[in-house]
Order: C-alpha cells, then structure tokens, then sequence
C-alpha cells in the first residue's frame, strides 16, 4: 500500500485517538503525543507501526494524538486513515482487518 | 525498612524527622497530652485593622508555621493576598501548614519555595502545577500529607505547632465572633479552620464583611482571636462550590452508583437508624439518589449523614429521611446555606469528625461510607494522592479517617481510559487494605475475604456479580495491557502518614 495523500482517521474525544497519515519516503515515522506515554508509549508505536506493516505500508509519516485509546482502536483508526491516505477505502483490504 | 503494607521506608528519613512505620489500623486507648496555644493578653479592642503587611510585621518571624484552610476552595483570595505580603516582606524557612491546598494557591506556594520563604509543607493534599513541581523535586523537604483527622490530632499533640493562622471568613465582628454562613463569600461549615483558630497562638481574621457586635452563631469566638483584618474580598463566591449539583448521566456511573446501592441495602448495617458518609463525585452523588428511594421503600431512616455534605444530602434531611447533618465542610451552595436555616445541620471540627486520638469521633460511629480510588490493588490498598505517571495529584482528605467505618465501600471504574484502576500494587498506599471491604466497579464487586459475613451477606445478589479482587485486576489488565513501569529517582518528596501519625507509604521524585 502506497500512502500518496495526507488523511486523519479518529478524534480527541477520551479513549480515542487521532491519526494522521501523510507521504514519506524512508520507513514509518511516528510523532507520538499521549497522556499514557510513559506507561504505554512503546505499545501505541508498536500497534501503529505493526499495522502499517501489515497493509504493506513501507513509508509514512504518522502525527497520532492518543487520548488514553486501547490497542484495537488504534489499530482501527490506523487502518482507516492508511486507507483513506493510500485512496483504498473502496476496496479495504480485508486480509488485514 | 518495610512496614506492615510491605512498603520500603527511606531509612534516613524515617530517622531523620523520627517517625515510626505504620503497624496496623487499630488506635488502642493510649493515653496522650494535649497542648495548648500561648495567649497575648488584651481586652479586645483593637483587634481591627486594614494593613495586611502590618499585621505580617507584627506576627511573624522566619522559621515559623502558617495556616491557612481551604473552605473558599478555588475561590480563594485571602491565601494568595497573606502569601504575596510575607514574599515580599523577605520572611524565609517558613512551615506551611494549611488544611488543604487548592489550585488557585498553586503559582504562589511555588514562587514562595523558589524564594526561600516556604521550606517545609503539611497537606491533605495538592494538585496540578504544585504537586507536578514537588514530584520533581521542587521542594529540598519532603511534604508531609495527613488525613483530616490525622491534621486535628496533629495540631492537638503539637506535632504541628501553629504560630499564625491567617483564616478567611465571609463575616466577623469587630472582636472576631465569625461564622461560615454569612456574607458573600459563604462556604458554610468552618469545621477545618476551627483547628486552627482553637491551637494557633495567633489567629488572625481576613473578612469583607465586618457585622455589628456581637455576632452569632459564632463559630470562631473572641476568645481565640488576635486580629480581625478587614480586605475587600475574600472569595469568589462562584469559584467556591459547584452550583447547583447536577446528577451524573454517564451509564458507568449510574451503574457503579445503584450497585453500591445494592451492597448498602443488602449488608447488615441497613437499618433504621444507620448513618452515612459520601463523597462529592458523580458516582457518589448519584448513590445519595438511589438511597434515598431505598429508605423511602423500605421505611428506613439514617441517624446522621457525615463529613462533606453536598445538597442530596440536606435534600434527605429536609425530607426526614435523615435526623442529623454533621457538617465538616460543604461542597456545595445547597448545603451551605442549607446549616444557615436547618438547625439538625450541626458544624463539626476536623477533631469530631475524624480524630482518631479522641474520645470518639464521628467516624468511630459511622456505620456506611462510599469512597473513591485512583487506584486499588489485589490487598484492598487505595492510592488518591499519585497519578497514573507516578505524581502528586490528589488529596488524602478524610478517606484514611472515614474508611474506619463498619462498611468501608471503594467505588471506582474498572478503567479509566487505558489506566487500570485495579491494580497488582498500588504506586501509594494512603488507606490500608485492612480498613476496606467492598469494591465496586461497573462490571461486579469485590469483597475482602477478611470479611466472611460480607461474603455470605452478598455473595448472592441478582444483577451483582462478585469476583475476587485478582480476577478484577485481570480483567482489567487484559483490556489495558500491561504498563511500563513508572520510574523514580532514590528521593524522597513526600511522606504519607497514616491517621495515628506513622508512616504508610513516601514518594519519590518521577524521573523524566
């Protein structure tokens, strides 16, 4: 999957979080804002990062303000802001769902 | 060294300021001496002034302790107005000592520690930017944080000796006869401020509203008083309580709320006659809700309501369900002006309400109360003073003294966000486990498996599922996923006393 546009998937609300997708060109870049960060820090990069991996994303740049969100919201909200970013949402891919 | 809740306690400190580890909640019948405060001897009749810095001037001399109390809660003016004249008068090595620190004192307690005016500090609790600066280690002392109770045995033992009290009042006669209930700037009860004007050697009143002599009811009499300083304002009569009091509609609330409910209805203690004592949140507001039509259903009356009174709770003695109000503080209008006009809404000192070297307080009678928790862990321990992220943000209030209750209930979510509330180990021990037994959250209860009658008496109610408080921490934790370990440097910013003055649990400086 190609990111080639800028797109948000999430909110501010609590127990959410937002993430930002746009255009890289070297890895998976995350700039991480979280009231959880020093307990669960580590673990919002490493769903981030194993999500994208799994829809074969190899560049993107990731902006994600996390609001105290569990880990399969921010798997969701990952996959829909790659999606909406790689202009797939037409045809998810399912595999990784 | 570690004490009886498994918490290594800084040997150096523990020397340092000779405290003792904590052992265990039973008080015993020791014999102990009160003290009493010095008495500058006048006949009265010039007690009134303007000049704060005159006042400052004439009572204080570095190395001494300041009280304050923190009734007018965020509406506050009189601490900041004291604080800026001792700043700026150059005072240093002063002992803050007020019942409580609230957020609006927080800019000045920490331009006070910078300038070298404040170097030690005894709380109930304190939050936001102040308790963020001494969990970096802005304070060189460690804080010392007692209950409510826990301060009123302290000033009476003279482990905490006040030498000026600075104490606002929303009225006072020219002699000093002041009440809470009177004026703009009304808060109702005085009962933490009273500790103060009873032990302090000097006290001295800030009102905006002085009244023709003498003035009654009189809470804080003549007797005690030193100066009456008149200002412009006290407080802010918004910022001091919430307004009206609106109930919670948050479903887990609501759900928490009527499983208390649940527990208080079917546990022995509910009987004609029984008494209570809840919180101010959402959840414990709503549990007044649901009490209330479980008395009415089953004709069942409370002898007395206890500790911070909120309007749900005068609304039930107004309606009879209640006998007596025993009134320590009120967190809102309704139950301000509510002692105003109802003579069964009785003004109780921090002493009555909680002190636990007495002969009898009010919690020594309380039969039900509901208290919350930041965290609680598998041996009932409950954390309010440290956030999640391991800093100071929350207050000891009465909850070690109140949790000594026959039916000592910790309502709390599961989680919140993605913190566990139910935890392994709490970061801070402030209430033993020993003093709790019933947790609830929205998903079941709890019971302390010291308590077998409890277990037996509801272990079988419909629509509340029990579980031990493991399986709780599991749940939680398979939701959440397991945090990182906080981390803290070796030092020592804050010592948490137990209710009899020992040592509980400290916390170290967070490490960023």
């Amino acid at each position: 999957m190609e990111i080639k546009d800028t797109a948000v998937a999430g909110t501010l609300e609590s127990s959410d979080i937002q993430i930002m997708i746009s255009k890289a060109t070297d890895g998976i870049q995350i700039e991480l804002k979280s009231d959880v960060e020093k307990q669960f820090g580590d673990q919002i990069r490493h769903v981030i990062t194993a999500t994208l991996n799994a829809l074969g994303v190899q560049a993107a740049k990731v902006k994600a303000v996390d609001k105290g969100a569990l880990d399969c919201v921010i798997k969701a909200r990952t996959i829909a802001a790659a999606q909406r970013a790689s202009e797939t949402t037409a045809t998810p891919a399912w595999e990784v769902l | 060294m570690k004490n009886n809740v498994d918490r290594d306690l800084p040997e150096d400190v523990m020397a340092d300021l000779n405290y003792q580890p904590f052992k265990t909640t039973e008080i015993g019948h020791p014999e102990i001496q009160r003290v009493a405060p010095k008495v500058h001897v006048s006949t009265g009749d010039d007690k009134v002034v303007t000049d704060i810095k005159q006042v400052v001037k004439d009572t204080l001399q570095d190395g001494m302790t300041i009280s304050f109390h923190h009734h007018f809660r965020n509406g506050d003016f009189v601490f900041n107005k004291v604080m800026r004249e001792i700043i700026d008068g150059g005072y240093k090595d002063l002992t803050l000592a007020p019942s409580s620190l609230t957020g609006v004192m927080n800019d000045m307690v920490i331009e006070a520690i910078k300038a070298g005016t404040i170097t030690h500090i005894t709380s109930s609790g304190m939050r936001g930017s102040l308790g963020d600066f001494v969990s970096h280690g802005g304070l060189k002392n460690p804080v010392i944080f007692r209950s409510h109770g826990n301060r009123a045995r302290a000033i009476e033992h003279g482990d905490i000796k006040i030498d000026v009290a600075f104490l606002g009042v929303p009225n006072a006669d020219a002699l000093g006869n002041a009440n809470g209930m009177e004026g703009d700037a009304v808060f109702g009860s005085l009962g933490y401020a009273l500790m103060d004007a009873q032990y302090a050697n000097k006290v001295v009143l800030l009102t905006d509203n002085i009244v023709s002599y003498p003035n009654t009811p009189a809470s804080i009499k003549q007797t005690q008083v030193d100066y009456v300083v008149k200002v412009d304002k006290v407080g802010d009569p918004d910022k001091i309580g919430s307004g009206a009091t609106r109930f919670t509609k948050d479903p887990k609330e609501l759900k928490i709320a009527s499983t208390v409910n649940d527990v208080i209805v079917n546990s022995p203690y509910f009987k004609d006659g029984f008494s209570f004592q809840t919180g101010s949140g959402g959840a414990a507001l709503a549990v007044t809700r649901y009490l209330r039509q479980a008395m009415i259903d089953n004709h069942i009356k409370a002898s007395f309501a206890l500790g911070g009174i909120t309007k749900p709770t005068t609304d039930l003695l107004n309606e009879g369900l209640v006998d007596k109000v025993m009134d320590v503080q009120d967190f809102d209008k309704g139950a301000a002006e509510s002692m105003h006009t109802n003579k069964n809404q009785q003004e109780i000192d921090a002493s009555w309400y909680a002190d636990p070297d007495n002969k009898g307080a009010m919690v020594d009678q309380l039969d039900v109360v509901i208290l919350s928790a930041l965290e609680i862990d598998t041996k009932f321990n409950v954390n309010v003073m440290s956030g999640s992220d391991g800093v100071i943000r929350g207050a000891i209030g009465g909850h070690q003294d109140a949790a000594t209750a026959k039916l000592t209930i910790i309502s709390a979510p599961l989680v919140r966000g993605r913190i566990a509330t139910v935890v392994p180990d709490v970061t801070t021990i402030v209430t033993p486990g020993d003093s709790v037994d019933v947790l609830v959250t929205e998903y079941g209860i709890a019971i302390n498996p010291k308590r077998k009658d409890l277990q037996e008496a509801l272990g079988n109610l419909p629509g509340v599922p029990v579980y031990t408080i493991s399986e709780l921490q599991q749940l939680a934790e398979k939701k959440v996923g397991q945090p990182k370990p906080l981390e803290f440097t070796d030092r020592t910013v804050a010592m948490i006393e137990y209710r009899d003055g020992s040592i509980i649990d400290t916390i170290k400086e967070v490490k960023d």
